[in-house]
């Protein structure tokens, strides 16, 4: 995650430099931990650079405190939908008539097309999540953690258990930790893949036991999630923000941002760019300056055509929109959505057709199959992207397609599954309908490059 | 090929035959399935971690495994079933001794994962699903896995080979035919 100098080497594997920790307010604090070729997933080199001081802080204030500074920090979940967090947590019943267990859950499921996010922090800072976590539960009073872990992050699972086992080792040596460790109790739960079991209450489903379909809400979970008692599901970057909020304070934080949103934000770029990678930069960073220089501009010999601001399930954007800045509203006021901030750039040289079949594909697959426009709807929107990308599409195709799009509109469906997986359609049917009815006239992929069919291959 | 996962430990290749795995458990499974039950809040909820138990040590979940753990946890069948189909990582035919995940995400197909998983299928001769008929390779393409900047990439032995390109799969799977030991493809 370096910034500087621009090379044509991907450098994100690389972890980032950082000023020396000191007491100073950081400017990048979620990955102000992460150190070049040295452990920094560990204990020892968490402390040694300030780690949970956000949460010595914590233990001395009291509940309704730390609920007003969250609040108060405008902190949005960094999960996708971008609900206020503190909002959030105002929902889940306190005091001593308040039902119990009450359950935190991190949302570390991360399985949207092209979010990587989650995984590096998962991997390179293990006890930041744990102690934003820690800070929920002084906060929400919480009695039992589960941090719902993608199957497939192997190594991930391997540091946050040798995280979760170094924590309780240092409980152990200092009493004033130990009330919290005794009320609040920490578990990693192995998912076994399926993007469903990211939606909050599929999630709790499938911690139940169940098929993961999501739930009806009301009630909602903060009231009656898992096993019927309060549950507040909160994504992994969400949780890393906790401890330098309470650290820092809520002005610091509130300066972090260049616009309306505060904080920072974990931003990706992925796709034919010279250094694809993560950068930690202030909310409101401009899209142009994500791309052209922490991502280094387009691949030689290749331009933009387009791209997805956040991640697989949401709308294209383009040129046009290129000096918006990465914020929740300004992003949504172009039409798309801010997301998981994990931005998919198409080149010139790969066909729309097929990145929209791509999309709907691995969206009709994942889909739970509760409800109609998303179980048939998807499916049905496949097959008709396929005939096009094979060369057979007419133009009645696109009318369709269009009308697959009205019916997974927000508001026809269970969860937001398919209202997201439909808006890389509706947007590229708008801004590249051009290379779609090339598709029909020239009864072939004018990309020369037919991804019809791919499907059986491995 | 190397991957930045150096100091990971790969997993232990199973080394049973595939028709090894009888729906009996054994003393140890019994076990392990106990601590995940004392430690659930209710039994419903050991199901994913029950499943992955088994198919741990057995590989693959089959008719009669499913059908002993419905018996011994007394959850019933239909809902293990439920959830043991549900999942793509839990299996419900026999897999090869290494299975392949080849991302078939879209960030990896911008950067050429398409052509790399036809060149996996045409070596092997294998489609999506299938595995080889000396059961050292199963194919399974798995949706984005979280490392769309190190594009295209895949998953084999629980470690994540990065930046692959066609030329090398060949070399690849040679050496993780090695790593099951016997005699190479
Ligand atoms: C199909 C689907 C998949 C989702 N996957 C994830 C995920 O993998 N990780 C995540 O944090 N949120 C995911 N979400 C969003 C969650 O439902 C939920 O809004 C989020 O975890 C709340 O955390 P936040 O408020 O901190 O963002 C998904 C939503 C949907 C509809
Ligand atoms: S929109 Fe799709 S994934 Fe969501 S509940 Fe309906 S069928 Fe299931
Ligand atoms: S698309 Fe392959 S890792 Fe994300």
């Amino acid at each position: 995650m370096n910034d500087e100098p621009v090379s044509n080497e991907p450098v994100s594997d690389e972890p980032m430099n950082n000023a020396p920790v000191d007491t100073a307010p950081p400017t990048k604090p979620l990955t102000r931990f992460i150190r070049p070729g040295e452990a920094c997933w560990t204990l020892a080199a968490y402390l040694a650079q300030g780690g949970y001081r956000g949460l010595e802080k914590a233990l001395g204030q009291s509940q309704e405190q730390l609920l007003e500074q969250i609040t108060a920090s405008k902190l949005r979940g960094r999960g996708g939908a971008g609900f206020p967090t503190g909002l959030k947590w105002s929902f889940m019943p306190r005091g001593a008539s308040a039902p119990s267990p009450k359950y935190l859950i991190v949302n570390a499921d991360e399985m949207e097309p092209g979010a990587f996010k989650d995984r590096y922090l998962l991997e390179q800072t293990p006890h930041q999540i744990i102690e934003g976590l820690l800070i929920a539960a002084q906060t929400l009073d919480a009695d039992t953690g589960y941090i719902f872990l993608r199957g497939d992050y192997y190594l991930a699972q391997q540091r946050l258990t040798t995280a979760l086992a170094e924590w309780q080792a240092h409980c152990l040596e200092n009493p004033a930790l130990g009330p919290l460790n005794a009320k609040f109790k920490i578990h990693i739960h192995t998912s076994a893949g399926r993007y469903i079991c990211g939606e909050e209450t599929a999630l709790i489903n499938a911690m139940e036991g169940k098929r993961a379909n999501p739930r009806a809400k009301p009630p909602f979970p903060q009231v009656a999630g898992l096993w019927g008692k309060p549950t507040i599901v909160n994504n992994v970057e969400t949780y890393c923000n906790l401890p330098h909020i309470i650290n820092f304070g809520v002005d610091w934080y509130l300066s972090l941002g260049l616009g309306q949103d505060s904080g920072t934000k974990i931003f990706g770029v992925s796709g034919r760019v010279k250094r694809p990678g993560l950068w930690e930069l202030p909310m409101g960073t401009p899209i142009r300056e994500l791309i052209e220089v922490h991502a280094g501009g387009m691949c030689d010999g290749y331009s933009l055509k387009g791209y997805l601001p956040g991640g697989g399930s949401t709308d294209f954007l383009t040129q046009a929109h290129l000096d918006t800045p990465m914020d929740y509203d300004a992003v949504g006021r172009q039409g798309s959505r801010l997301g998981t901030g994990t931005l998919i750039v198409l080149d010139d040289s790969y066909c729309p057709v097929a990145m929209v079949l791509n999309l709907i594909r691995f969206f009709a697959q994942e889909s739970c199959g509760w409800c109609t426009p998303c179980r048939d709807g998807l499916p049905w929107a496949e097959v008709l992207l396929n005939k096009l990308e094979s060369g057979l599409g007419e133009a009645k195709d696109l009318d369709q397609l269009e009308a697959l799009c009205r019916f997974a509109a927000p508001g026809t469906t269970f969860c937001a599954l398919a209202p997201g997986a439909v808006e890389p359609l509706q947007s590229a049917l708008k801004y590249f309908r051009a290379d779609f009815e090339a598709h029909i006239t020239q009864g072939c992929c004018p990309y020369n490059h037919s991804a019809a069919g791919e499907q059986h291959y491995g | 090929m190397t991957s930045k996962y150096a100091q990971y430990q790969p997993i232990p290749i199973r080394q049973l035959p595939m028709d090894e795995a009888t729906g009996e458990l054994s003393p140890q499974e019994k076990h392990q399935l106990d601590l995940l039950l004392a430690a659930a809040p209710q039994p419903s909820g050991i199901s994913i971690d029950a499943l992955k138990l088994l198919q741990a040590s057995r590989g693959w979940i089959g008719d009669d495994t499913l059908l002993a753990l419905a018996e011994y946890t007394r959850l019933p069948l239909a809902a293990l079933e439920g959830v043991a189909t549900f999942y793509n990582l839990i299996f419900r035919r026999p897999v090869g001794k290494t299975v392949l995940h080849p991302c078939d995400g879209i960030s990896c197909d911008l950067m050429g994962g398409a052509g790399l998983r036809r060149r996996l299928s045409l070596y092997l001769n294998l489609v999506a699903g299938e595995t080889t008929a000396d059961h050292k390779f199963t194919l399974i393409p798995l949706p984005c896995l979280g490392a769309c900047d190190k594009a295209p990439v895949m998953i084999a032995n629980q470690i994540l080979f990065e930046r692959l390109n066609e030329q090398e799969i060949p070399a690849l799977l040679e050496t993780l035919a090695a790593e099951q030991g016997g005699e190479t493809l």
